[in-house]
């Protein structure tokens, strides 16, 4: 395997992994929040996230676009056609994914828990830690689905990433690159590798899941 | 002595419903309290907010004279702990759950370890440290949230329903082990239940629980020993008997009950009159034993329940009556089914509902 392929594979897994960590920093609270606390208007935003899981990656690219480029609102970043601006992209696609399952994760344990730790002497943030523990089986399912979904999408990485060799070239942007080369062979090397990915992930998360008791 | 916990005019309304309406009591410092009343009628809500985990919509709630606020109120909940009806556990072993309040109080490994091992003692499972908690029996479940709580020793113990739905052995133990940390560690107990009998063997003091109102508070003697009409709304009362009383000149009255049955009773009490007579105050013999008592009866034994120490017979003399007694006793009088029996009761163990 050439230099070239596997810098293209620790880059798309570098890029998808680190926005699924910066997704994790709004989405955990966000989930958590929404899934413990009762407030005017929680199935609205249930529904709202929702609603976004299925959201088009070139749409959401196209949007990032316009607000990136050089004459938009965040031009001044400069984050146009660099790693960071797919991070951001990719971090903001799977944010429904991310909150919509860490809520479903801690609705499922038993509202009790929270009650549980406060009379045990926690305060309510070491209670919803306690909530999120709990939870940790639907927790990695929704890290690793969010995962998923980054290293597979195509729109975004595309549209801010531009696809350019030894920079912001990841596994997708280059199955496309090589068809449009003619280089079907390689395409095919770099789906395979892909496909690979998405199975050993998906492979791991039903094992989490048949481990969950 | 100065109260440990003051509920003072408390109301806490639900959106649908009001839980507690305008209660105030107060639970000395040392003892084992206990709030009785049937299901829904607000044991749990008033737990919750002793507990500190629920407020109340009104009212005031004073732990050791001080006032609970927003400000103090997650200080002062390490101060107490409850134990909820439905087991709730972590999920993961018996060590890190009962582990859990110890390290949120900065216990050392060492601390831990020892209090973690005598608490087991404690409820008899020791040496279930490495188990997983959510694959232990009910009642070794509720052992261990027993444990959970005890082991962080605080002032104030709340238990809400502990035994309800567990077998007579898991029962007994965490009974014994509630009477014990208070004789032993001066804890006050709190405790609901719509189990009387419980009620009146291990607490000293209690409270009347009604549709969220108290509506009687004393000791366990006064409350369960003279029944009022309050306790009768719930209470499962056997040997219930309605007639027509009137007074004889002796000072008791004779209850003509139906069915050829009179009952003479120590009160004077002429007119339609509901009275009962506790299963464990009558006395069941083979032959009429002379005695000073004023009611005996002759009757069959038409049912036998075995209630492992003791056994319930249900005798009919005209009227159906329960009696109770103990197994060694139902033995040697080789008692069953269809054996004739006398049943003697004093005029003073008949109560007026």
């Amino acid at each position: 395997m050439s230099l070239e392929i596997i810098e293209i594979i620790l880059r798309s897994i570098y890029v998808s992994g680190t926005a699924t960590l910066l997704s994790a920093v709004w989405s955990l609270p966000l989930g958590l929040t929404i899934g413990v606390k009762n407030f005017y208007g929680k199935r609205f935003v249930k529904g709202v996230f929702n609603a976004f899981l299925g959201m088009p990656t070139v749409v959401l690219g196209l949007v990032l676009f316009l607000l990136i480029r050089h004459a938009g609102p965040f031009g001044f970043l400069n984050l146009m056609f660099t790693p960071l601006a797919i991070i951001v992209g990719q971090a903001v696609l799977i944010t429904p994914i991310m909150v919509s399952f860490i809520t479903s994760a801690v609705e499922s344990i038993d509202s009790d828990i929270r009650d549980l730790a406060k009379t045990l002497g926690a305060t309510e943030i070491q209670a919803s830690l306690a909530v999120l523990k709990e939870a940790t089986g639907g927790t990695l399912l929704a890290f690793i689905a969010s995962f998923n979904r980054a290293i597979a999408e195509m729109g975004i990485a595309y549209m801010v990433g531009g696809s350019i060799p030894g920079f912001t070239m990841v596994l997708t942007t280059a199955i496309a690159l090589q068809r449009d080369m003619a280089n079907i062979e390689l395409g095919l090397t770099l789906a395979a590798i892909l496909l690979s990915i998405v199975f050993a992930i998906n492979l791991t998360l039903n094992l989490i899941q048949k481990r969950k008791p | 002595m100065r109260p440990i916990i003051k509920l003072e005019d408390v109301t806490k309304n639900y959106a649908d419903a009001t839980a507690l309406d305008h209660v105030s009591l107060k639970v000395k410092q040392g003892e084992i309290f206990t709030i009785a009343g049937p299901n829904g009628s607000g044991k749990t809500t008033m737990l919750r907010i002793m507990a500190l985990i629920d407020t109340p919509t009104s009212g005031e709630v004073h732990f050791n004279s001080v006032k609970i606020g927003e400000e103090n109120r997650s200080q002062i909940r390490s101060k107490c702990t409850m134990v909820f009806q439905k087991t709730a556990l972590f999920n993961t072993t018996v060590y890190k759950n009962i582990a859990y309040g110890l390290k949120l109080r900065r216990f050392s490994k060492k601390e831990i370890d020892e209090r973690v091992k005598d608490v087991l003692d404690l409820v008899k499972l020791n040496g279930y440290e490495k188990r997983l908690a959510k694959k232990l029996s009910g009642g070794e479940q509720q052992r261990i949230s027993l444990a959970r709580a005890l082991v962080l020793d605080t002032e104030l113990l709340l238990l809400d329903e502990p035994t309800a739905n567990l077998d007579p052995k898991n029962m007994s133990i965490i009974e014994e082990t509630v009477s014990r940390v208070n004789r032993e560690r001066k804890n006050t107990v709190v405790m609901a239940t719509h189990n009387l009998f419980q009620a009146e063997t291990i607490t000293k003091r209690a409270a009347l629980l009604l549709g969220g109102k108290i509506v009687e508070v004393g000791t366990a003697q006064e409350i369960f020993r003279t029944p009022s009409r309050h306790l009768a709304s719930f209470a499962r009362l056997e040997n219930v008997f309605s007639g027509v009383s009137r007074s004889l000149k002796e000072g008791t009255s004779l209850i003509d009950v139906g069915d050829g049955v009179e009952i003479e009773a120590a009160l004077r009490k002429s007119g339609k009159i509901s009275v009962f007579v506790r299963p464990e105050d009558i006395i069941l013999s083979r032959k009429p034993i002379s005695s000073s008592a004023r009611n005996v009866f002759k009757g069959r034994i038409v049912e036998v329940s075995d209630l492992k120490s003791v056994v319930k017979l249900r005798v009919d003399a005209g009227k159906q009556f329960v009696v109770q007694i103990t197994k060694r006793s139902f033995n040697e009088m080789q008692l069953n089914v269809r054996s004739e029996v006398f049943l003697t009761f004093k005029a003073s163990s008949v109560h007026v509902i």
